[in-house]
Protein backbone atom coordinates (compact mmCIF):
# COMPACT_ATOMS: atom_id res chain seq x y z
CA UNK A 1 0.00 0.00 0.00
CA UNK A 2 0.98 3.41 -0.96
CA UNK A 3 2.83 5.49 2.37
CA UNK A 4 1.55 8.77 3.25
CA UNK A 5 3.16 10.80 5.79
CA UNK A 6 1.28 13.73 8.12
CA UNK A 7 3.38 16.40 9.89
CA UNK A 8 1.22 18.10 12.07
CA UNK A 9 1.62 22.05 12.46
CA UNK A 10 4.21 21.26 15.70
CA UNK A 11 6.31 18.85 13.40
CA UNK A 12 5.29 15.66 14.55
CA UNK A 13 5.51 13.36 11.61
CA UNK A 14 3.06 10.50 11.19
CA UNK A 15 3.25 8.07 8.22
CA UNK A 16 0.49 5.12 7.43
CA UNK A 17 -0.32 2.91 4.46
CA UNK A 18 -3.25 4.01 2.95
CA UNK A 19 -5.59 1.71 0.59
CA UNK A 20 -4.98 2.98 -2.85
CA UNK A 21 -8.22 4.69 -4.05
CA UNK A 22 -8.79 6.08 -0.57
CA UNK A 23 -8.52 9.64 -0.67
CA UNK A 24 -5.31 11.47 1.60
CA UNK A 25 -8.36 12.92 3.65
CA UNK A 26 -9.65 9.76 4.20
CA UNK A 27 -6.75 8.13 5.02
CA UNK A 28 -6.06 10.29 7.54
CA UNK A 29 -9.52 10.84 8.81
CA UNK A 30 -10.08 6.67 9.40
CA UNK A 31 -6.65 6.34 10.65
CA UNK A 32 -6.94 9.06 13.23
CA UNK A 33 -4.61 11.71 12.19
CA UNK A 34 -5.19 14.85 14.03
CA UNK A 35 -5.74 17.80 12.26
CA UNK A 36 -7.72 17.23 9.05
CA UNK A 37 -11.41 18.00 10.20
CA UNK A 38 -13.35 16.85 6.96
CA UNK A 39 -16.59 18.41 8.13
CA UNK A 40 -18.55 17.97 4.80
CA UNK A 41 -17.21 14.12 4.56
CA UNK A 42 -15.38 15.42 1.22
CA UNK A 43 -17.63 17.12 -0.89
CA UNK A 44 -15.01 19.96 -1.43
CA UNK A 45 -17.61 22.47 0.17
CA UNK A 46 -15.75 23.30 3.63
CA UNK A 47 -12.04 23.44 3.07
CA UNK A 48 -11.57 21.91 6.35
CA UNK A 49 -9.17 18.89 5.23
CA UNK A 50 -6.66 21.64 3.85
CA UNK A 51 -2.66 20.45 3.79
CA UNK A 52 0.47 22.00 2.46
CA UNK A 53 1.85 19.75 0.18
CA UNK A 54 5.74 19.45 -0.05
CA UNK A 55 7.25 21.66 -2.54
CA UNK A 56 8.79 18.56 -4.63
CA UNK A 57 5.22 16.81 -4.95
CA UNK A 58 3.37 19.63 -6.16
CA UNK A 59 3.96 18.94 -9.75
CA UNK A 60 3.68 15.40 -9.31
CA UNK A 61 -0.23 15.67 -8.49
CA UNK A 62 -3.31 16.39 -10.96
CA UNK A 63 -3.92 20.17 -11.36
CA UNK A 64 -6.56 21.41 -8.51
CA UNK A 65 -9.71 22.12 -10.63
CA UNK A 66 -10.83 25.45 -10.58
CA UNK A 67 -13.79 24.58 -7.44
CA UNK A 68 -10.78 23.11 -5.49
CA UNK A 69 -9.00 26.46 -5.57
CA UNK A 70 -12.32 28.61 -5.07
CA UNK A 71 -12.46 26.88 -1.64
CA UNK A 72 -8.77 27.14 -0.94
CA UNK A 73 -9.76 30.51 -0.81
CA UNK A 74 -11.39 30.11 2.08
CA UNK A 75 -9.23 27.95 3.87
CA UNK A 76 -7.04 28.94 6.97
CA UNK A 77 -3.62 30.53 5.84
CA UNK A 78 -3.96 29.42 2.28
CA UNK A 79 -0.24 28.83 0.30
CA UNK A 80 1.04 28.61 -2.97
CA UNK A 81 1.16 24.38 -2.12
CA UNK A 82 -2.15 24.43 -0.35
CA UNK A 83 -4.75 21.38 -1.33
CA UNK A 84 -7.92 19.92 -0.15
CA UNK A 85 -6.87 16.30 1.20
CA UNK A 86 -10.34 15.21 -0.10
CA UNK A 87 -9.61 15.71 -3.51
CA UNK A 88 -5.92 13.68 -3.59
CA UNK A 89 -6.60 10.27 -4.45
CA UNK A 90 -3.96 7.93 -3.07
CA UNK A 91 -2.22 5.64 -5.64
CA UNK A 92 0.73 3.97 -6.37
CA UNK A 93 2.11 7.19 -8.24
CA UNK A 94 1.66 9.55 -4.66
CA UNK A 95 3.51 6.71 -2.38
CA UNK A 96 6.11 8.36 -0.17
CA UNK A 97 3.80 11.71 -0.38
CA UNK A 98 3.69 14.24 2.17
CA UNK A 99 1.51 16.51 3.43
CA UNK A 100 1.72 18.98 6.21
CA UNK A 101 -1.41 19.77 8.28
CA UNK A 102 -2.20 23.75 8.98
CA UNK A 103 -1.96 24.79 12.82
CA UNK A 104 -5.89 25.30 12.36
CA UNK A 105 -8.76 24.11 10.14
CA UNK A 106 -11.25 27.01 10.83
CA UNK B 1 -41.81 31.42 27.35
CA UNK B 2 -42.64 29.21 24.40
CA UNK B 3 -44.23 25.75 25.16
CA UNK B 4 -43.76 22.92 22.63
CA UNK B 5 -43.83 19.30 22.78
CA UNK B 6 -40.36 19.22 20.44
CA UNK B 7 -37.55 21.60 19.84
CA UNK B 8 -35.47 20.92 17.10
CA UNK B 9 -31.99 22.11 16.40
CA UNK B 10 -31.10 22.40 13.10
CA UNK B 11 -33.45 22.92 10.20
CA UNK B 12 -31.90 20.95 7.43
CA UNK B 13 -33.24 17.63 5.85
CA UNK B 14 -33.19 15.20 8.50
CA UNK B 15 -34.60 18.43 11.09
CA UNK B 16 -37.42 19.38 8.86
CA UNK B 17 -38.50 15.13 7.99
CA UNK B 18 -38.13 15.15 11.86
CA UNK B 19 -41.36 17.51 12.09
CA UNK B 20 -43.17 15.63 9.61
CA UNK B 21 -42.63 12.41 12.05
CA UNK B 22 -43.38 14.19 14.96
CA UNK B 23 -46.26 15.96 13.59
CA UNK B 24 -48.22 12.60 11.84
CA UNK B 25 -48.18 11.51 15.46
CA UNK B 26 -49.45 14.85 16.82
CA UNK B 27 -46.55 15.97 18.15
CA UNK B 28 -45.77 20.40 17.63
CA UNK B 29 -42.79 20.99 17.06
CA UNK B 30 -40.99 24.40 16.77
CA UNK B 31 -37.22 24.50 14.99
CA UNK B 32 -34.26 26.57 15.47
CA UNK B 33 -31.71 27.38 13.29
CA UNK B 34 -28.54 29.77 12.72
CA UNK B 35 -29.38 29.96 9.30
CA UNK B 36 -31.70 32.84 7.88
CA UNK B 37 -33.76 29.87 5.79
CA UNK B 38 -34.00 26.51 5.68
CA UNK B 39 -32.07 23.52 3.67
CA UNK B 40 -28.94 23.18 6.68
CA UNK B 41 -25.90 22.09 3.95
CA UNK B 42 -28.09 21.33 1.76
CA UNK B 43 -28.94 24.89 0.90
CA UNK B 44 -25.33 26.40 2.14
CA UNK B 45 -22.93 24.32 0.49
CA UNK B 46 -24.36 22.37 -2.38
CA UNK B 47 -28.03 23.76 -3.38
CA UNK B 48 -27.11 22.85 -7.31
CA UNK B 49 -25.64 19.50 -6.77
CA UNK B 50 -27.24 16.91 -7.79
CA UNK B 51 -27.97 14.05 -5.29
CA UNK B 52 -29.07 10.35 -6.37
CA UNK B 53 -29.57 8.68 -3.08
CA UNK B 54 -32.90 9.93 -1.92
CA UNK B 55 -34.91 6.50 -1.94
CA UNK B 56 -37.82 6.82 -4.49
CA UNK B 57 -36.22 10.45 -6.04
CA UNK B 58 -33.84 9.10 -8.78
CA UNK B 59 -31.77 13.04 -8.77
CA UNK B 60 -32.65 16.24 -7.41
CA UNK B 61 -30.66 18.75 -5.99
CA UNK B 62 -30.26 20.19 -2.49
CA UNK B 63 -32.41 23.44 -3.10
CA UNK B 64 -35.19 21.12 -4.60
CA UNK B 65 -35.07 18.45 -1.71
CA UNK B 66 -35.50 21.02 0.56
CA UNK B 67 -38.23 22.58 -1.12
CA UNK B 68 -40.17 19.77 -1.17
CA UNK B 69 -39.65 18.41 2.65
CA UNK B 70 -40.89 22.45 3.38
CA UNK B 71 -44.38 21.40 1.37
CA UNK B 72 -44.71 17.67 2.70
CA UNK B 73 -44.24 19.85 6.58
CA UNK B 74 -46.52 22.47 5.77
CA UNK B 75 -50.21 20.84 7.20
CA UNK B 76 -48.13 20.91 10.27
CA UNK B 77 -47.36 24.66 10.45
CA UNK B 78 -44.34 25.06 12.13
CA UNK B 79 -42.87 27.44 13.67
CA UNK B 80 -39.12 28.34 12.19
CA UNK B 81 -36.52 30.60 14.66
CA UNK B 82 -34.12 31.63 12.47
CA UNK B 83 -30.93 33.19 12.70
CA UNK B 84 -30.79 31.74 16.07
CA UNK B 85 -28.45 29.77 17.70
CA UNK B 86 -29.40 27.47 20.71
CA UNK B 87 -27.38 28.71 23.43
CA UNK B 88 -28.26 26.93 26.89
CA UNK B 89 -30.06 24.14 28.08
CA UNK B 90 -30.76 23.57 31.57
CA UNK B 91 -33.23 20.57 32.87
CA UNK B 92 -36.65 21.50 34.73
CA UNK B 93 -38.77 18.41 35.97
CA UNK B 94 -39.40 16.56 33.10
CA UNK B 95 -38.85 19.53 30.87
CA UNK B 96 -35.87 21.23 29.07
CA UNK B 97 -35.28 24.74 29.10
CA UNK B 98 -33.51 26.05 26.07
CA UNK B 99 -32.55 29.76 25.23
CA UNK B 100 -31.71 31.25 21.94
CA UNK B 101 -28.89 33.53 21.22
CA UNK B 102 -31.89 35.98 21.10
CA UNK B 103 -32.87 35.67 24.45
CA UNK B 104 -35.72 33.64 23.29
CA UNK B 105 -36.85 30.91 25.44
CA UNK B 106 -38.53 27.52 24.92
CA UNK B 107 -39.77 24.40 26.85
CA UNK B 108 -40.32 21.29 26.25
CA UNK B 109 -39.59 17.73 27.33
CA UNK B 110 -37.84 16.91 23.94
CA UNK B 111 -34.91 18.32 22.30
CA UNK B 112 -34.27 16.29 18.73
CA UNK B 113 -30.58 17.51 17.71
CA UNK B 114 -30.35 17.68 13.99
CA UNK B 115 -27.53 19.90 13.77
CA UNK B 116 -25.06 18.10 11.08
CA UNK B 117 -21.47 19.35 11.98
CA UNK B 118 -22.56 22.31 13.75
CA UNK B 119 -24.18 25.99 13.01
CA UNK B 120 -23.06 28.30 10.03
CA UNK B 121 -21.14 30.80 11.41
CA UNK B 122 -18.62 33.70 9.32
CA UNK B 123 -15.12 32.38 8.96
CA UNK B 124 -13.21 34.42 10.49
CA UNK B 125 -9.69 36.45 9.95
CA UNK B 126 -7.08 34.47 11.66
CA UNK B 127 -4.70 37.45 12.86
CA UNK B 128 -3.96 37.20 16.20
CA UNK B 129 -6.09 41.00 17.19
CA UNK B 130 -8.75 40.88 14.65
CA UNK B 131 -10.88 39.96 17.39
CA UNK B 132 -10.40 42.74 19.35
CA UNK B 133 -11.55 45.03 16.57
CA UNK B 134 -14.74 42.61 15.78
CA UNK B 135 -17.67 44.38 15.37
CA UNK B 136 -15.92 47.74 15.27
CA UNK B 137 -13.67 48.00 13.15
CA UNK B 138 -14.06 44.41 11.49
CA UNK B 139 -16.85 42.70 9.94
CA UNK B 140 -18.42 39.65 8.43
CA UNK B 141 -21.85 40.98 6.93
CA UNK B 142 -23.16 44.10 6.69
CA UNK B 143 -26.01 45.37 7.77
CA UNK B 144 -26.00 49.58 7.77
CA UNK B 145 -23.53 50.59 4.60
CA UNK B 146 -23.74 54.09 5.72
CA UNK B 147 -21.15 53.98 8.35
CA UNK B 148 -18.44 53.49 5.65
CA UNK B 149 -19.39 56.64 4.16
CA UNK B 150 -16.25 58.50 3.11
CA UNK B 151 -14.33 55.44 4.67
CA UNK B 152 -11.37 53.41 3.86
CA UNK B 153 -12.15 50.27 3.35
CA UNK B 154 -10.51 46.84 2.93
CA UNK B 155 -11.84 44.35 1.40
CA UNK B 156 -11.20 40.52 1.67
CA UNK B 157 -12.21 37.39 -0.60
CA UNK B 158 -12.61 36.32 -4.11
CA UNK B 159 -16.72 35.56 -4.03
CA UNK B 160 -19.42 37.03 -4.87
CA UNK B 161 -19.98 38.89 -1.48
CA UNK B 162 -16.71 40.23 -1.77
CA UNK B 163 -17.19 41.87 -5.20
CA UNK B 164 -21.00 42.96 -4.94
CA UNK B 165 -19.93 44.81 -1.95
CA UNK B 166 -16.78 46.19 -3.14
CA UNK B 167 -19.02 47.72 -6.17
CA UNK B 168 -22.02 49.21 -3.95
CA UNK B 169 -19.29 50.55 -1.35
CA UNK B 170 -17.23 52.00 -4.13
CA UNK B 171 -19.69 54.56 -4.84
CA UNK B 172 -19.63 56.40 -1.49
CA UNK B 173 -16.17 55.11 0.13
CA UNK B 174 -12.57 54.09 -0.84
CA UNK B 175 -12.20 50.60 -1.20
CA UNK B 176 -9.07 48.11 -1.68
CA UNK B 177 -10.30 44.60 -2.77
CA UNK B 178 -7.79 41.82 -1.55
CA UNK B 179 -7.48 38.39 -3.17
CA UNK B 180 -5.35 35.80 -2.62
CA UNK B 181 -5.02 35.21 -6.34
CA UNK B 182 -5.66 36.42 -9.79
CA UNK B 183 -8.81 34.49 -10.18
CA UNK B 184 -12.29 35.57 -8.42
CA UNK B 185 -14.60 33.14 -7.93
CA UNK B 186 -17.33 35.96 -8.06
CA UNK B 187 -19.58 36.51 -10.98
CA UNK B 188 -17.11 37.66 -14.38
CA UNK B 189 -19.53 40.39 -14.70
CA UNK B 190 -19.32 42.08 -11.16
CA UNK B 191 -15.74 42.22 -11.62
CA UNK B 192 -15.23 43.29 -15.30
CA UNK B 193 -17.57 46.02 -13.90
CA UNK B 194 -15.53 47.28 -10.87
CA UNK B 195 -12.27 46.69 -13.63
CA UNK B 196 -14.10 49.36 -15.93
CA UNK B 197 -15.74 51.73 -13.17
CA UNK B 198 -12.08 51.91 -11.97
CA UNK B 199 -12.47 53.23 -8.52
CA UNK B 200 -11.97 49.94 -6.25
CA UNK B 201 -7.92 49.00 -5.54
CA UNK B 202 -7.42 45.96 -6.44
CA UNK B 203 -5.24 43.93 -5.12
CA UNK B 204 -4.27 40.11 -6.07
CA UNK B 205 -1.98 37.40 -4.94
CA UNK B 206 -2.09 39.17 -1.43
CA UNK B 207 -3.29 38.06 2.19
CA UNK B 208 -3.74 39.74 5.68
CA UNK B 209 -0.58 39.41 7.74
CA UNK B 210 -1.28 41.73 10.12
CA UNK B 211 -3.35 44.23 11.44
CA UNK B 212 -2.50 47.64 13.12
CA UNK B 213 -3.89 50.16 15.55
CA UNK B 214 -5.05 51.32 19.24
CA UNK B 215 -8.23 51.96 19.81
CA UNK B 216 -9.21 51.99 16.56
CA UNK B 217 -7.61 49.88 13.05
CA UNK B 218 -5.12 52.49 10.99
CA UNK B 219 -3.50 50.45 8.85
CA UNK B 220 -2.88 46.96 7.58
CA UNK B 221 0.12 44.84 6.20
CA UNK B 222 -0.80 42.53 3.54
CA UNK B 223 1.75 40.13 2.10
CA UNK B 224 2.09 38.16 -1.14
CA UNK B 225 3.30 34.90 -1.98
CA UNK B 226 7.27 36.46 -2.68
CA UNK B 227 6.88 37.81 1.09
CA UNK B 228 6.53 41.25 -0.49
CA UNK B 229 4.63 43.61 1.88
CA UNK B 230 3.10 46.54 1.52
CA UNK B 231 0.86 48.46 4.47
CA UNK B 232 -2.22 50.16 3.45
CA UNK B 233 -4.03 52.97 5.82
CA UNK B 234 -8.11 51.15 6.45
CA UNK B 235 -10.91 52.66 8.62
CA UNK B 236 -12.88 49.18 8.22
CA UNK B 237 -12.18 45.37 7.19
CA UNK B 238 -14.60 43.53 5.54
CA UNK B 239 -13.73 39.60 5.18
CA UNK B 240 -16.05 37.69 3.05
CA UNK B 241 -14.31 34.12 3.73
CA UNK B 242 -17.84 32.26 3.54
CA UNK B 243 -19.35 30.11 6.07
CA UNK B 244 -17.63 27.40 8.27
CA UNK B 245 -19.74 24.71 10.42
CA UNK B 246 -19.07 25.19 14.34
CA UNK B 247 -20.59 22.73 17.08
CA UNK B 248 -20.59 25.75 19.41
CA UNK B 249 -22.69 25.56 22.56
CA UNK B 250 -23.53 21.52 22.13
CA UNK B 251 -20.40 20.60 22.75
CA UNK B 252 -21.20 21.79 27.04
CA UNK B 253 -24.09 20.27 27.03
CA UNK B 254 -22.66 17.21 29.05
CA UNK B 255 -23.83 14.82 26.26
CA UNK B 256 -21.45 11.81 25.11
CA UNK B 257 -19.19 12.76 22.40
CA UNK B 258 -17.00 11.37 20.34
CA UNK B 259 -14.74 14.32 18.61
CA UNK B 260 -17.70 16.40 17.13
CA UNK B 261 -20.21 13.96 17.35
CA UNK B 262 -22.82 12.88 20.00
CA UNK B 263 -23.38 8.85 20.79
CA UNK B 264 -26.72 7.60 20.90
CA UNK B 265 -28.27 4.66 20.83
CA UNK B 266 -30.31 3.05 18.19
CA UNK B 267 -33.28 2.15 19.33
CA UNK B 268 -34.70 5.91 19.92
CA UNK B 269 -31.70 8.04 19.48
CA UNK B 270 -31.53 9.91 22.61
CA UNK B 271 -28.14 10.74 23.73
CA UNK B 272 -27.20 10.10 27.23
CA UNK B 273 -29.46 12.44 28.35
CA UNK B 274 -33.38 11.59 29.11
CA UNK B 275 -35.42 13.93 26.31
CA UNK B 276 -32.48 14.79 24.47
CA UNK B 277 -32.03 13.29 20.90
CA UNK B 278 -29.65 13.19 18.57
CA UNK B 279 -30.50 12.34 14.86
CA UNK B 280 -28.44 12.94 11.49
CA UNK B 281 -24.54 13.83 10.83
CA UNK B 282 -24.39 14.92 13.94
CA UNK B 283 -25.27 11.39 15.85
CA UNK B 284 -22.78 8.94 16.13
CA UNK B 285 -23.64 5.13 16.56
CA UNK B 286 -21.65 1.72 15.26
CA UNK B 287 -22.13 1.48 11.78
CA UNK B 288 -23.40 5.04 11.30
CA UNK B 289 -23.70 6.20 7.95
CA UNK B 290 -23.66 9.93 7.10
CA UNK B 291 -26.61 9.78 4.92
CA UNK B 292 -29.58 12.17 4.57
CA UNK B 293 -31.79 9.04 4.29
CA UNK B 294 -30.30 8.23 7.38
CA UNK B 295 -31.42 10.98 8.94
CA UNK B 296 -34.92 10.73 8.29
CA UNK B 297 -34.92 6.77 9.75
CA UNK B 298 -33.25 8.60 12.88
CA UNK B 299 -36.06 10.77 12.89
CA UNK B 300 -38.68 8.39 12.54
CA UNK B 301 -37.49 6.63 15.15
CA UNK B 302 -36.72 9.59 18.04
CA UNK B 303 -40.14 10.64 17.10
CA UNK B 304 -41.63 7.40 18.91
CA UNK B 305 -39.89 8.55 22.28
CA UNK B 306 -40.41 12.29 21.93
CA UNK B 307 -44.11 10.93 21.85
CA UNK B 308 -43.76 8.73 24.66
CA UNK B 309 -42.54 11.61 26.76
CA UNK B 310 -44.73 14.44 25.86
CA UNK B 311 -48.09 12.34 26.08
CA UNK B 312 -47.07 9.93 28.84
CA UNK B 313 -50.67 9.25 29.62
CA UNK B 314 -50.93 8.23 25.96
CA UNK B 315 -50.23 4.73 24.45
CA UNK B 316 -48.27 4.91 21.47
CA UNK B 317 -50.18 2.81 18.35
CA UNK B 318 -48.16 3.08 15.52
CA UNK B 319 -50.05 3.49 12.31
CA UNK B 320 -49.93 4.06 8.55
CA UNK B 321 -50.07 7.16 6.77
CA UNK B 322 -52.19 4.78 4.33
CA UNK B 323 -54.63 3.74 6.59
CA UNK B 324 -54.84 6.45 9.45
CA UNK B 325 -58.05 8.38 9.16
CA UNK B 326 -56.41 10.27 12.22
CA UNK B 327 -53.13 10.77 10.36
CA UNK B 328 -55.31 11.76 7.28
CA UNK B 329 -56.21 14.40 9.40
CA UNK B 330 -53.15 16.12 10.16
CA UNK B 331 -52.11 15.79 6.95
CA UNK B 332 -55.21 17.84 6.07
CA UNK B 333 -56.26 14.88 3.38
CA UNK B 334 -59.60 14.97 2.06
CA UNK B 335 -61.43 11.92 1.72
CA UNK B 336 -62.47 10.79 -1.29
Amino acid sequence: MPKITYIDSTGERRTIDVEKSLTVMEGAVQNQIPGIDADCGGGMACATCHVYVKEEWLNKLPKAEDAEQDMIDMAFEPKKNSRLSCQLIVSDELDGLVVTTPSKQT
Amino acid sequence: MIKTDVIIVGAGPVGLFAVHQLGIKGLKSEVIDNLDKAGGQCIELYPDKPIYDIAGIPECTGEELTKNLLNQIKPFKTNFHFNERVQEIKNEGDNWIVKTSKNKVFSSPNIIIAGGVGSFEPRKLSVKNAEKYEDKNIFYSITKKNKFSGKKISIFGGGDSALDWALELSKIAKVTLIHRREEFRGAPHTLSELKKEGKVDIKTKYQLSSIEGNENIQSISLKNDDGKEIKIQTDYILSFFGLIMKLGPISEWGLNMDKKTIKVNTENFETNKKGIFAIGDICTYPGKLKLILSGFHEGALASVECFKRARPNEKYKFEFTTSSKEIQARLGVKNK
